[in-house]
């Protein structure tokens, strides 16, 4: 079955039309990746996607159910898990502390008020996990004002593996980074790759024709073209919509 | 398992403040003497407010709901002493689960409208409740309307007489202790992460799967039972029950009590109702001694000790201190 799809979704502010017609799958194990220059609404797609933006038409249906009318709380608790372009972390907890949190998410409703979450060890032990896998276990301890750009990104996705999740949302994991750390988040990416389902909303091409399995580009709230990275590569439409000099140089 | 819910660093300036103040609130009526009545029932109001600020401080430091509204919790526990006082209902457990039973469907309700909204909204709608209360409060003609309602004698505790101030003392120094170990505990607890967490980023919150809003509810319901039981114990102080209790001037000197102790922290709120009241006391006599031509501009010298904790120490008295306890 497949992992995320969506239908005709369609969303517009005042005149523009930020979506368009927007119809995609995200297949189990994939790596799906959008790509699109800026203003081309990837960042709308993914609040429609996580729940955060209500489509005007169409549909999202998240394994088979149809999510469209759900709130941002249920389709979590549905197993999607999304991190944010600009970080959306809790800036006085520790590394720790925000994995805690994203850890503790599972149950709908969380009433224990006595013993310390610290004290929860499958729960830590999750969230140390998650840690370890993007590299800042030694930084558990350190808040997130202390952290760098670099180190807060991927926190990021360390909150939302912690989480359990069943499909990845990443939204521009890459932003801002410098080449050192954007590698090692691409290593992280290609690691993750297989085991969750992904939609990877970049603009980062050489990471993007590295790691994803099929490529959509959206320009002005519309899908142009979905493929292999190689088709999208070769596609005149494409490259003169966007991608121009880059895929030669 | 564990007495804390933390590891305590016994020689971090928090807890030694922590520790000195406890020590010195439990002694309190031993220094005073036999002639001290006045310092104890002045301690035990510190107490009390103290208690309510450790109510408020749950929802506004932790959950960062900002309720201009909480004294009429306060007033709801004095009046359930008050009006069963009046009919010869002395027990003091009918008045506690009164004031607990009316608090807690009242915030519920109170709770579940506002919560709706954020920021400036909630604070108005807070005080807007807390408005209502008060002038319902105010027509209550056969319970002295806006004079108040003298009580008559204290809540009777059965085994636990509070008669005497020394005894009333202690069970409101008894309340402030449960009241801080309890949202110690309740604060780290995954309940009390969850509710840091969505204040310091809701959207984040909601997107990992917190039903948010339900959290929040829970916390302001416990956080005004907590100003109800001060509010029982503030009837039995002042053998008095009045509209004036849920004043907002009430609901906003709590929440200048829990800026003042620091925003975010458990103890806070003690040192916070301290520093306050000690200051509202003293200032007055202080200035009528060496400026008797200006007594009553005393309050400009409060101000700007509020000004300068804020200025200068942005995390309050307490908060500002390094580490050990919460």
């Amino acid at each position: 079955m497949s992992a995320l799809v969506t239908t005709s979704l369609v969303k517009r502010f005042g005149g523009v039309q930020a979506t368009d017609n927007v119809s995609l799958t995200v297949e189990s194990g994939q790596l799906h990746a959008i790509i699109g220059p800026n203003g081309a609404g990837k960042s709308t797609l993914i609040g429609q996607l996580a729940g955060e933006i209500k489509p005007d038409a169409g549909s999202i249906e998240l394994f088979g159910n149809n999510v469209t009318a759900q709130s941002v709380v249920a389709r979590a608790n549905m197993g999607l898990a999304r991190t944010y372009q600009i970080t959306q972390l809790a800036k006085e907890f520790t590394a720790l502390d925000n994995v805690l949190l994203a850890a503790n998410a599972k149950a709908s409703s969380n009433f224990r008020f006595w013993a310390s979450a610290h004290a929860d060890t499958k729960a830590v032990d999750q969230s140390l996990a998650a840690l370890a896998k993007v590299g800042l276990l030694d930084a558990k301890d350190r808040t997130v004002g202390e952290l760098g750009h670099g180190e807060q990104r991927q926190l990021e996705i360390a909150m939302a593996l912690a989480t359990e999740p069943k499909v990845l949302l990443l939204d521009e994991p890459l932003a801002g980074m410098s080449q050192g750390e954007s590698a090692a988040m691409i290593a992280l990416l290609k690691s993750l790759k297989g085991r969750y389902p992904m939609l990877l909303v970049e603009h980062d091409m050489d990471a993007v024709f590295q790691l994803a399995d099929c490529v959509s580009v959206l320009v002005y709230g519309r899908i142009i073209a979905t493929g292999a990275p190689d088709e999208i590569r070769s596609n005149a439409d494409v490259r003169a919509a966007y991608l121009g000099d880059e895929v030669n140089a | 398992m564990k007495l804390f819910p933390a590891l305590i660093d016994w020689r971090a300036p928090r807890t030694l403040v922590a520790v000195v103040v406890l020590i010195a609130f439990a002694v309190l009526p031993f220094a005073v003497g036999s002639d001290g009545d006045f310092y104890v029932k002045f301690a035990t109001r510190v107490l009390i407010y103290a208690l309510a600020a450790i109510g408020l401080n749950f929802i506004l430091g932790f959950g960062g709901m900002v309720s201009l509204g909480h004294a009429m919790y306060v007033m709801l526990g004095a009046y359930c002493v008050g009006i069963p006082m009046q009919h010869e209902i002395a027990s003091g457990w009918a008045h506690l689960a009164l004031a607990l039973v009316l608090t807690a469907v009242l915030a519920t309700v109170v709770g579940a409208v506002a919560l709706r909204t954020t920021g400036i909204a909630f604070i108005m709608i807070t005080l807007a409740f807390a408005q209502m209360l008060f002038f319902v409060a105010v027509s209550l003609k056969e319970y002295g309307g806006d004079d108040g309602l003298t009580i008559a004698s204290r809540s009777n505790f059965g085994l636990f007489d509070i008669a005497s101030n020394v005894s009333l003392y202690y069970l409101a120094f008894f309340a402030v202790l449960l009241a801080l170990y309890l949202s110690w505990r309740a604060v780290l607890s995954p309940f009390g992460l969850i509710l840091r967490g969505s204040k310091a980023n809701t959207r984040r919150a909601l997107a990992l799967g917190h039903p948010v809003l339900r959290y929040q509810l829970v916390a302001y319901v416990l956080s005004a039972l907590v100003c109800a039981v001060a509010g029982v114990l503030l009837a039995n102080l002042t053998q008095f029950a009045s509209p004036s209790y849920g004043a907002w001037t009430l609901s906003g000197e709590l929440i200048v009590i829990v800026i003042l102790g620091g925003l975010g922290t458990v103890f806070g709120p003690l040192v916070g109702a301290v520093c306050l009241l000690v200051l509202e006391e003293i200032l007055p006599t202080l200035v009528e001694a060496t400026f008797p031509d200006y007594k009553s501009n005393w309050m400009l010298l409060l101000g700007l000790f509020i000004f300068f904790v804020a200025l200068l120490l942005k995390r309050g008295v307490f908060g500002s201190l390094r580490g050990g306890v919460k």
